[in-house]
């Protein structure tokens, strides 16, 4: 499971607000794996990433060389975009865990896969 | 299911033709969602148009399988019925092939398909970057099973229609469930036997041909 849909979950479970929070990454297991560099793809996710999170989740995976946030002009940089490029579609979450801040909920990562399934009671409304 | 190669030129042809259904901006790889991706068949296909997708199936073993055809995709092992577990305005689209006709089976007792349907629908909706389109491939058992389907997706906010392609023929006979996340489009023309496979043309209007859009009249917003 790479960064960039980490970025985005946010499981539909009762007594978590309808907006969600970011879930927090833990990883055991990380793998690098080469993607070819997309320039326009990249840039249109950027408006996309919660900075926070993706932030907490390269220091939690020991990521160097990852920006802070968005820079001005940044569709055009091509150092900022290779950047992002490399963090969000080339670092692989092999084993580890997706955390609900509010809830403390775990889901599990098992081969690069994330277990989203709810209980009974947590679909329940 | 993998292996018979009858079977896979089935499911990429359909999903050739959700892409196609989908009306994606040409040249722009987008970022999409692949509902019920199993194997990751379809998601092969996207891949290939050089989009970034993210399926979600409930099968830890078909999932398993698209690991080993070392599909390009990110996987999801959930319930579409539970809802689609991303932020919103995630997706520049999605396609399903042959799948959410499950949300029509109580599995459990407690199973209530149209909450699932909402529930599906609903968060899809929100995932979908405005003006985004799904493109959902299914098999209904009869007519009420689609009016069930097709009033949860307007309940939940969606306009569009179903695309019935080769309507006379039982074998190639093939609903795709056309939804707006934006303001009303038209809806694309059906495909039948008269059509080249490359080309669309100009097809004629004839009594079999059912493509018929939702009506929000009378509905009543839950």
């Amino acid at each position: 499971m790479k960064p960039l849909p980490h970025n985005l979950p946010s499981p539909h479970v009762r007594g978590v607000g309808p907006r969600g929070f970011p879930l927090r990454l833990q990883a055991t297991e990380v793998r690098i794996n080469p993607v070819e560099f997309n320039p326009d793809f990249v840039a249109r996710m950027i408006p996309k990433v919660e900075w926070a999170a993706l932030l907490e989740a390269a220091d939690t995976l020991h990521l160097v060389e990852v920006p802070k946030g968005p820079i001005e002009g940044y569709e055009h940089d091509e150092k900022f975009l290779r950047q992002m490029h490399h963090v969000l579609l080339e670092v692989d979450v092999l084993e580890g865990t997706l955390q609900c801040p509010e809830s403390g909920r775990l889901f599990p990562i098992s081969r690069g896969i994330p277990n989203m399934l709810l209980s009974d009671e947590e679909t329940e409304t | 299911y993998g292996r018979n190669s009858r079977m896979i030129d089935v499911q990429t042809k359909m999903a050739g033709r959700a892409l196609e259904l989908l009306c994606l901006p040409e040249g722009q790889p987008c970022y999409l969602l692949d509902i019920g991706c199993g194997s990751g068949l379809s998601g092969d296909y996207l891949s290939d148009e050089g989009h970034y997708w993210v399926g979600i199936d409930i099968s830890p073993a078909m999932l398993d399988a698209a690991l080993d055809r070392d599909t390009e995709g990110d996987l999801l092992l959930g319930d579409m019925g539970q809802g689609i577990p991303f932020k919103p305005g995630s997706f520049d689209g999605c396609i399903s092939i042959s799948a959410i006709q499950w949300l029509c089976n109580a599995n459990k007792k407690s199973d209530i398909p149209a909450k699932r349907l909402y529930c599906f629908f609903s968060s899809l909706y929100s995932v979908l970057v405005r003006g985004a389109r799904a493109v959902l491939q299914l098999y209904p058992e009869n007519s009420e099973q689609l009016e069930l389907i097709t009033t949860q997706a307007t309940k939940a906010g969606f306009t569009g229609g179903v695309v019935v392609d080769f309507p006379n023929s039982a074998k190639a006979k093939k609903f795709y469930l056309c939804l707006f996340s934006g303001p009303s489009t038209f809806l694309p023309k059906a495909l039948n036997e008269s059509n080249d496979e490359e080309e669309t043309r100009e097809s004629e209007f004839t009594s079999e041909r059912i493509p018929y859009r939702m009506a929000r009249r009378g509905l009543v917003r839950k």
